[in-house]
């Protein structure tokens, strides 16, 4: 391979000229022996052949160019002098650097977030083929499965290849520390199968395990297994307690397996045991999963299922009267709240690595100017166009990787500590962020931003460059004096790079201000409650608590024990917590509805007599439930906020109206009105709600609900001791005060990171436009030196020069405020899934906005301007 | 149009002459082309040698350090096959420049 031999010459060059001095030497020798042997003098003789030969210092170099890959080591010398010229200006080598390094730090940080979340394929077999089945209920438009319901739709559908179905679960586990509460799933027995999913050890479920009367088995997850387990090796074919069964364990589940839809879970059973919920159709608790046959679309599917769905209403309207079904891909259903988020942040970002390009640009640019006369200099020497060109691209080629390299960095702790802020109850439902870092595909993408940057940094001097040479102003770049022209078409080319900026830094600044007053809204919502103050825990209940009477006695008990607490004001029992957005629903009926009325489902709250002063509710008409009302042999009762009153008895008293579940004749009677709490996500509407007693539909797991007078989280672990002081075998799990839910909610994190995250970009895209006007009219000053030397020397006051250089320096604000404007009113419609309580064109923001901006802009030019009012006219005009 | 630049004939006449008389210096070569066109062509010395070079990596000439009749020491070439099989098409790609430039010249 001549290119390796020549390679290989580079490392033995000295050897190598030695050789090819010694073989011209001899040449020179030989001529001129003849020579003297054809009579000529030995001076005359040396002198002929040297002539002949020609210049043996310059052939040597010609012969080695031929003998080594000399390119390489003259690009390893322009290389060195590129960084030589670099650290000639320290001070624009860092500030350029920082800014590729912002840029493209931040473009790739979020790069990395939208590449683990939409681009990454999910960990499953032919993750493409895989959907999420829902049914279709008034007001939840992707609501769980009924059992039988599912079963008739896993017979007759013809899209699916499977069709699996999966449901919550939570196990009491008893050991030496007592008892605890561990998350588990229900699953059909071939759900690990359609996933594509192999246990590490073990087996999966058989097709049957999930009968009814099956033996009870359970796949381990890897963390429970390595937790729980040891690692054992020898776990598979060991039994298991789970809630007082036991379990065979069958396998483990392998350490990259999640399932975001569900989140964390230890313990993985089949579906055997039907419980109250799944013997009825209409009741809903599981949640399908399928795979879809070769080349059928998600929306085939889609179809399909609300046909099946309408056939279903057909054969069973008792149960399935305005339900309906469908499906959609199960990526959507695991990423389909982040996806809006995410490509906002990476057009976020992409407009911050345009505006420190452009300020990366107009840097070179200025210099390219001040090194003009080098350029001439080196151009008059002989050095080509290209030449020059080349040295320009190796310039910006140092450049650019120098701030990839730091903007790599820079990406990888910006990932760290965006994962540091991710609550960890949310990092359940993003197990997809779990591998985040930076893999191939964002230093792909980093390297394809720095080429990109490498091209453009590289062209614009190169071009001011063609135009030196092409004009054939060489002379003019050697005067020192004739800048005039040439600085006049920078001064229009940087003034559009500012007016860019400045637009951009506008949509930033607009959409950040959008977003901040959205979460502001957010937290700030009317909830109907006090949420400072209450602390929220899981009790469950052993299965010996079989009795009404036995839940009743452990009910007063409980909330006895815990509301003689010191620091605890009131305690309360609910089976939902405000933020809960997962209720199946109700449909009430009012005893003058005709038999055919299908009402919406509605969320039903179970609730303790002091559940709604606990929480601090307000009560607009009637009564709260009594204590004595925590007793399931009372008649049926129920508490209805303002919307449900609204809905059901509009324009009248509904103290003493009767509800009642469809098809039930057992009516209640509503004894109280409290105004609306937020029951559900804060984004979303506020629903109408109804409140019944505890006791009148009680289930073994519930919330304690407990207001104390000093810090709710501090009082967590003492009311966690005095219920497991009342009774060891009460579980708890997941202890946490409702400020901290709220907070944590998936809304309120949704609003805060894009908030924040657009915030700060927002903020660098400010400071990075502020300090690219200041380049451009810095520069622009230093340009018309001369010329604001003759109005001051012609008695030009120091006001009006100041004021000259101050107008232009607004016109370029004003112009790129007014793009700006009009880019964030597009922008904002592209977020508007994003806005919460704020139109997109909100006046105040823009306003805010372009207030900031214009005066971020009057300081970023009043230091040059100061100058030049400043400037010595004699001077001025002397140096000229 | 085949290669038939200054350079493309250098090469030739060096490779012809390596064919013709084996194994020769630089030096050899430049007096064997002069001796050999009856002194019409005058190669100047000097640009031989990175001719030479460029040849022996392009693979088509070898070279080897010997002694010369007066004792002095020369770095010798001589064809390689691959020389042997360049020096064929160059022959035949001169063969064809000429043919046209005379056909040109003789267009009336």
């Amino acid at each position: 391979m001549p290119i390796l031999r020549r390679l290989a010459n580079l490392f033995r060059r000295d050897k190598l000229q030695r050789e090819i001095e010694a073989e011209l030497a001899a040449h020179l020798a030989m001529r001129s022996e003849d020579n003297r042997a054809a009579g000529m003098s030995p001076r005359e003789a040396r002198r002929n052949a040297q002539l002949r030969f020609g210049n043996s210092a310059s052939l040597t170099e010609k012969t080695m160019q031929a003998d080594t890959a000399l390119f390489l080591e003259s690009l390893w010398l322009d290389t060195r002098f590129a960084m030589r010229q670099l650290r000639k200006s320290p001070g624009f080598a860092v500030i350029a650097v920082l800014m590729i390094a912002i840029g493209l730090g931040a473009a790739t940080a979020i790069f990395a977030f939208v590449d683990a979340a939409l681009i990454q394929p999910m960990p499953y077999k032919d993750p493409a083929r895989l959907a999420a089945v829902y049914e279709v209920a008034e007001g939840c438009p992707l609501c769980n499965l009924s059992r039988q319901n599912w079963q008739d739709w896993r017979q007759t559908n013809t899209v699916f290849e499977s069709f699996q179905a999966w449901g919550w679960a939570s196990y009491l586990l008893r050991n030496s520390e007592g008892t605890t509460e561990a998350r588990g799933a229900r699953v059909s027995d071939g759900f690990f199968h359609t996933l594509g999913v192999i246990p590490v050890l073990g087996r999966d479920f058989y097709a049957g395990e999930e009968k009814p009367g099956a033996t009870r088995t359970v796949l381990l997850s890897y963390s429970a297994w390595q937790k729980r387990f040891g690692s054992n090796p020898g776990v598979v074919g060991q039994s298991v307690r789970l809630s007082d069964n036991d379990y065979t364990i069958i396998g483990v589940l392998p350490r990259e397996f999640h399932f975001a839809p569900l989140g964390e879970a230890d313990f993985w059973t089949a579906l055997n045991d039907l419980d109250s919920c799944e013997q009825r159709r209409g009741c809903h608790n599981l949640f399908g999963v399928a795979r879809l046959k070769p080349g059928v679309t998600v929306a085939a599917a889609a179809d399909a299922m609300r046909t099946m769905a309408a056939q279903l209403v057909v054969q069973y309207p008792d149960s399935n009267k305005g339900l309906s079904a469908t499906a959609i891909s199960l990526n959507d259903a695991i990423v389909g709240n982040m996806r809006p988020l995410l490509i906002a942040l990476l057009c976020g970002s992409a407009l911050l690595w345009i505006i420190a390009s452009v300020n990366v640009i107009s840097l070179l640019l200025i210099r390219s100017e001040g090194r003009r006369q080098e350029i001439a200099v080196r151009g008059a020497l002989g050095a080509s166009s290209g030449r020059l060109a080349w040295q320009f691209l190796l310039e910006s080629f140092v450049l650019v990787t120098c701030g990839a390299a730091c903007g790599i960095a820079l990406a990888e702790i910006t990932i760290r500590s965006m994962l540091h802020l991710i609550p960890t109850g949310r990092m359940d439902a993003m197990p997809y962020l779990l591998g985040l870092g930076l893999h191939s595909h964002a230093i792909l993408f980093a390297a394809s931003l720095a080429c990109v940057s490498i091209i453009v940094c590289s062209l614009a001097p190169a071009t001011r460059l063609a135009s030196t040479f092409g004009g054939g102003s060489l002379h003019s770049g050697l005067a020192a004096g004739a800048r005039g022209a040439s600085g006049n078409t920078w001064r229009k080319l940087g003034a559009r790079l500012v007016v860019v900026e400045v637009a951009t830094a506008v949509i930033l600044l607009a959409a950040a201000g959008l977003l901040g007053k959205s979460l502001f809204n957010l937290l700030h919502v009317d909830l109907g409650m006090q949420p400072d103050h209450l602390a929220t825990l899981v009790v469950s209940a052993p299965k010996q608590v079989e009795t009404d009477a036995q839940m009743m006695g452990l009910l007063r008990s409980l909330v006895d024990r815990v509301q003689s607490l010191p620091g605890v004001t009131r305690a309360s029992v609910s089976s939902h917590l405000p933020d809960h957005d997962w209720d199946g629903g109700v449909m009430l009926v009012k005893p003058d509805d005709p038999p055919d009325k299908v009402p919406a489902p509605l969320p039903e709250r179970d609730v303790s007599s002091s559940y709604l002063h606990t929480i601090g509710a307000q009560l607009l008409r009637g009564r709260y439930f009594t204590q004595e009302e925590d007793d399931a042999s009372k008649p049926a009762i129920a508490i209805v906020n303002e919307s449900l009153a609204k809905l059901y008895f509009p324009g009248q008293d509904p103290i003493g109206k009767r509800l009642a579940y469809m098809h039930s004749k057992n009516f209640m009677q509503i004894v109280g009105v409290v105004k609306d709490v937020k029951e559900g996500q804060m984004d979303t509407a506020t629903r109408p709600v109804v409140y019944v007693p505890y006791m009148q539909g009680w289930s073994h797991s519930f919330y304690l609900v407990v207001r104390t007078a000093t810090d709710a989280g501090a009082q967590l672990p003492t009311i966690t001791a005095a219920v497991h002081g009342l009774n060891p075998l009460l579980a708890t799990s997941d202890p946490v005060t409702m400020m901290t839910l709220i907070n944590d909610s998936p809304s309120a994190y949704l609003h805060r990171s894009s908030a924040w995250v657009v915030g700060g970009f927002a903020t660098l895209a400010l400071l990075l436009s502020a300090v690219g006007l200041y380049g451009v009219i810095a520069y622009s000053v230093s340009q018309r030196r001369r010329e604001i030397g003759v109005r001051m020397a012609l008695g030009a006051r120091r006001e009006s020069v100041c004021y000259l250089v101050l107008r232009e320096a607004g016109m370029l604000a004003a112009v790129g405020i007014a793009f700006g404007v009009i880019g964030s009113l597009c922008s904002a419609t592209l977020i508007r899934s994003l806005l919460f309580g704020t139109q997109p064109w909100d006046v105040t923001t823009l306003l805010a906005v372009a207030l900031l901006l214009a005066v971020c802009a009057f300081v970023a030019s009043y230091i040059p301007a100061r100058r030049a009012a400043s400037l010595n006219p004699i001077e001025a005009l002397r140096t000229e | 149009m085949a290669r038939n630049d200054l350079q493309g004939s250098l090469d030739l006449l060096v490779l012809k002459s390596l064919a013709q008389m084996g194994e020769m210096h630089g030096y050899g070569i430049v007096l064997h082309i002069q001796r050999a066109s009856d002194s019409l062509l005058s190669v100047e010395e000097g640009s031989l040698y990175p001719a030479l070079h460029r040849m022996e990596q392009s693979g088509w000439i070898s070279s080897a350090w010997a002694l010369t009749e007066t004792r002095r020491k020369a770095k010798y070439y001589k064809l390689t096959t691959a020389g042997r099989k360049q020096l064929e098409d160059a022959e035949a790609s001169f063969e064809q420049l000429v043919k046209g430039v005379r056909a040109m010249l003789r267009y009336a």
